[in-house]
Order: C-alpha cells, then structure tokens, then sequence
C-alpha cells in the first residue's frame, strides 16, 4: 500500500514536470517569425503605473510602453487586434520570457548588467532617469546630496532605494537616507502626504504619472540621478527579433511617432522629456 | 525550455546575510507579539467572565471587533492611520516605531484569538471548583488566578501553540506596517532574480523551520502538562 501511494506521487510528480517542460516548446522559433506568420503577438506591460501602461476598469490597457508596444507590433506586422497584453510584474518578466508566456515585455524594463544573462534587450527605446516626489511645499530637497537624513520610502520588491543608499548613481555618491519600508507607491504617496517619508524615488516617468494624479499636493523635484535605459526584453539569444525592433525603434523616433506619444501621455506632467533617441545598444 | 531556472538555488547562498536577518526580524516580531497577546489575551478572558455586566460586554464587543477585522486592515490602521496622519510614534527612529506599531497591531489582533482559547479552557474547569473557592472566601480574581487559570492554560496549550504558529505566518504582511521581514526580503529577492521557485521554496522551508518545531514543542507541553482528572 505505502510503496503503491509512493508511486502515484511520483507518477504526478513526473506528470507535473513533463507538462511544464511542454508548454515551452512548438510554434515559431523567433518572435519575428510569429509575428509574420500567425499575425499575434503576447505583449507583457504593467498594469498599475500610470503613464506608462495602466489597465482601465472597462480592460484595456493605455499608456506610452502599451503605445511603443502597439507601434513595434504594427511594424511587425501584427494589427492592434492581435495583440494580447499580460500583466507583466517587475518578478515574473524574466520568468514570462523564460518560459514563453510572453513574446515581448515592454514594462518599463530597465536594461542592467544583472538581468543581460536573463533577457535580450532591444532599445533602449527611452531613457528615464530616476528622480524624487517630494510635497509641494518642500524646497529642501534639489540634488542627490540634499537627500542625506531624509526619509525615503522604500517599495518592498523594488531596487530603487539602493541608487541612493548605495551609491549606485551617476555621481557614485552614497547618500545617508533613512529607508522607510512600504508596500507600494500608493501607500509611499499616503506616507509622503502625511509627512511620514520625505521622499518617494524612481522613474521619472512612473512618478510623472503619479504627480498628474495627485494635483497640487505633491511634485517631481526634478534633480535626477539616473539613467534608466528602457528596453523591449525578448527571449535569450532572439537576435533576429532583437535586431529587426531596433530597427522599428529608430523609425520611432526619426518618423515623430516618438515625441508625439511622449506628449499625448506626459504633457503638463512636468516631465523633462527627452527629445532625441536613446544611444542603441547591441544585441546580445 | 530552459529548466535550469527551475532547480537554480544560488540566490538564496548569495543572500544568506539578508535572508537570515529577515527571519530575525520575524522571530522578533512573533515573540514579542506572543508575549504580550498573552497578557492582553489573559486580561480579556478575565473581562469575559468577570461577575461585572460592564466587564463583560466591553470584552466581548472588543473580541467580536478585533477578531472579525482583516489583519491587514489593523495593521494598515495602525501604520498609516495611527502612526502616520494621527502622529502617535513610539520612536523617531522609524524602524523602531514602525516595528512596535507592527507589533501593536499583531498584538491586539492575536490577544483575540487567546482570549477565546482561554475561555473554552476556563468552561473545561468544572463549576464546582470555583464554588468550592468561593465557599473558601477566596475572591473572584484569586479563584481566577489561584483554580480556574492555571487548570484552564494547561487545558489549552495545543490551541494555543497553534496560535503562535498562525502568529508567526501573519508577520508575513507587516510590510503594510512598513516593517520589513523575510516575506518582504522574498519580494525584494523576486525583484533583483525574477520570481523563481526556489527562492520561493528556501523561504517556505524557512517559515517550516521556525513553526514545525514550535508544533512539535507545544504537542509535548501538552501531553506533559495536560490536567489529570
């Protein structure tokens, strides 16, 4: 009896594993060639940043990642029909690639040394530079430096924070800032209201979004300390997808497109919007 | 598909530092909170049972309050609400007063679910032990403390252990408290090497390490100190 239940269970266990292993496999080999052939793509992005890709209570989703997304697929041959967006999770982007859950992300995806092994990137398509919310009335705070002894908020499953505390800025300066944990922006934005953090940092453009939407209250101080090069991931080693999207990017800026999207989402954000495209980087 | 993300356990060896100071931090939070939610929960059951109507009403309405709300809502009442916009801090210092609110909050929360285990204790004490007191002339707060407690805790101590085991999974939200403990070390880990199973894996052994034992410690305490009759 013991020995026959030992069985079943490995019997499931295996059962488990086999049907993981084959989700991954079949269809297209590149992205590209799905694209052509099936006219659908699977296009990860945030749903809960403002500006950049929030989803809608009637379910679509909009902003300047979803609108990037819509172009490239566009060049790629995809209508706007075909194209699926899933809630991509700054923890699960790697995994989505990974396993094939996702073609593209587009998600406000900072390209780093870390997740290069993981990911290929295509872009960057746009370069942020991380910055401060600060209140209204707070003229204290200008530079990276006048951070020291402020308290920061520090969004639990978010890398933000270290740019400061750990000198992982352009000027290389370790700022000492008092970290005060919080479970995301929106309980950072109440904290920074109620003067329990001074300051809440990250993207310019994430926290342009979320200056539009609280009014007068707060503001972007405007002193970033950054560069975030926003890329399109793409499976490991997809080159021929990688290269052909950056080819897209580059239309994207030369043809306009770039600017206007900028300006249909950030205008009257304050928002420093860059004008010129990104340096490119290689695929690798 | 690539299946070496799936059994790729070097995150949790490089973090080791980080991951065990999260669990620290959740050891601390979980036994402070024990401790005095047994207190709170002792002086409630008291209330429940006490001879005053006044007493018992306020120890009821406060159980059927606190024990019907999500934890999440206290602990979000007491970091945002509280600490924050009502100004009341332990500390300047935030990790300190951020922890004490994150303790508050598990406290008044769990000081519930022992008063309650305590009450089903005090009702396994049979009548005639606390007549017996009072024909004695012992008051009601020595029969309290002197017959009825001592049996009714040692009637008690499974349910009570799992109490502190539930106690300690419910530290894994505190970071609504804004206090960080392992579970949000995990989130922080999920960010910096995608959300991979193992990480996922290390930290669910993690948690079993600190409540398997606790599980096996209060059967133990149980059986040992069980009241014969």
């Amino acid at each position: 009896m013991q020995i026959r239940q030992v069985g079943v269970a490995l019997a499931a266990a295996g059962a488990m594993i086999a049907g993981l292993t084959a989700c991954g496999g079949g269809g297209a080999t590149t992205v590209l060639q799905k694209a052509k052939d099936e006219k659908k793509l699977v296009i990860g992005v945030k749903y809960d940043q403002p500006g950049l890709g929030l989803k809608k209570p009637d379910g679509t989703v909009e902003g300047f990642d979803v609108d990037v997304a819509k172009y490239i697929a566009g060049k790629l041959g995809v209508p706007e029909s075909g194209i699926e967006f899933k809630e991509a999770r700054s923890a699960n982007r790697e995994s989505f690639l990974k396993q094939g859950q996702v073609d593209m992300v587009i998600a406000s995806y900072s390209i780093t040394e870390a997740r290069k092994p993981q990911v290929t990137f295509s872009g960057p398509y746009y370069l942020a530079h991380q910055d401060s919310l600060i209140r209204a009335d707070d003229s204290s705070i200008t530079s990276l430096d006048t951070l020291k002894g402020k308290k920061v908020c520090q969004v639990s499953g978010s890398n933000s924070w270290k740019n400061i505390t750990e000198g992982t800025n352009k000027q290389n300066l370790k700022v000492e800032a008092t970290l005060v944990p919080a479970g995301g922006y929106d309980e950072c934005i109440a904290k920074l209201k109620s003067s329990a953090v001074d300051v809440v940092t990250t993207d310019d453009t994430i926290l342009a979004g979320f200056a539009k939407r609280e009014g007068a209250s707060v503001k972007v101080a405007g002193a970033p300390f950054t560069d975030e090069k926003y890329g399109v991931g793409l499976k490991k080693g997809d080159l021929e997808t990688c290269n052909e999207i950056n080819k897209i990017i580059g239309e994207m800026w030369s043809d306009g497109t770039a600017a206007k999207l900028l300006d249909k989402h950030f205008a009257g954000t304050g928002l420093k919007m860059e004008t010129a495209a990104p340096p490119a980087e290689g695929c690798a | 598909m690539d299946t070496s993300a799936l059994f790729d356990f070097s995150p949790l060896v490089q973090e080791l530092d980080k991951i065990l100071l999260g669990f620290w931090a959740t050891i601390r939070l979980t036994l402070t909170s024990a401790v005095i939610a047994l207190v709170l929960g002792t002086i409630l059951v008291a209330m429940r049972v006490a001879p005053t109507p006044v007493l018992r009403w306020a120890g009821a309405a406060y159980v059927n309050v606190v024990r019907n709300t999500p934890l999440t809502l206290v602990l979000i009442l007491c970091a945002l609400g509280l600490s924050d916009t009502m100004q009341l801090t332990f500390s300047g210092d935030p990790t300190t007063n951020y922890f004490w609110w994150a303790v508050a909050g598990l406290s008044v929360y769990t000081a519930t679910f022992v008063c309650e285990a305590l009450r089903s204790g005090i009702n396994t004490v049979s009548m005639g032990q606390a007549e017996a007191a009072r024909a004695i002339g012992l008051t009601f707060t020595q029969t309290l403390r002197l017959v009825v407690l001592p049996q009714a805790f040692r009637s008690v101590i499974s349910p009570l252990g799992s109490i502190l085991i539930a106690l300690a999974k419910n530290t894994t939200i505190v970071i609504v408290a804004s206090y960080l403990d392992a579970a949000a070390q995990m989130k922080q880990m999920f960010d910096d090497y995608g959300g991979t199973i193992p990480i996922f894996l290390g930290f669910a052994f993690g948690y079993m390490v600190l409540t398997l034992p606790t599980g096996f410690l209060f059967g133990w305490l149980a059986k040992r100190l069980a009241v014969a009759r």
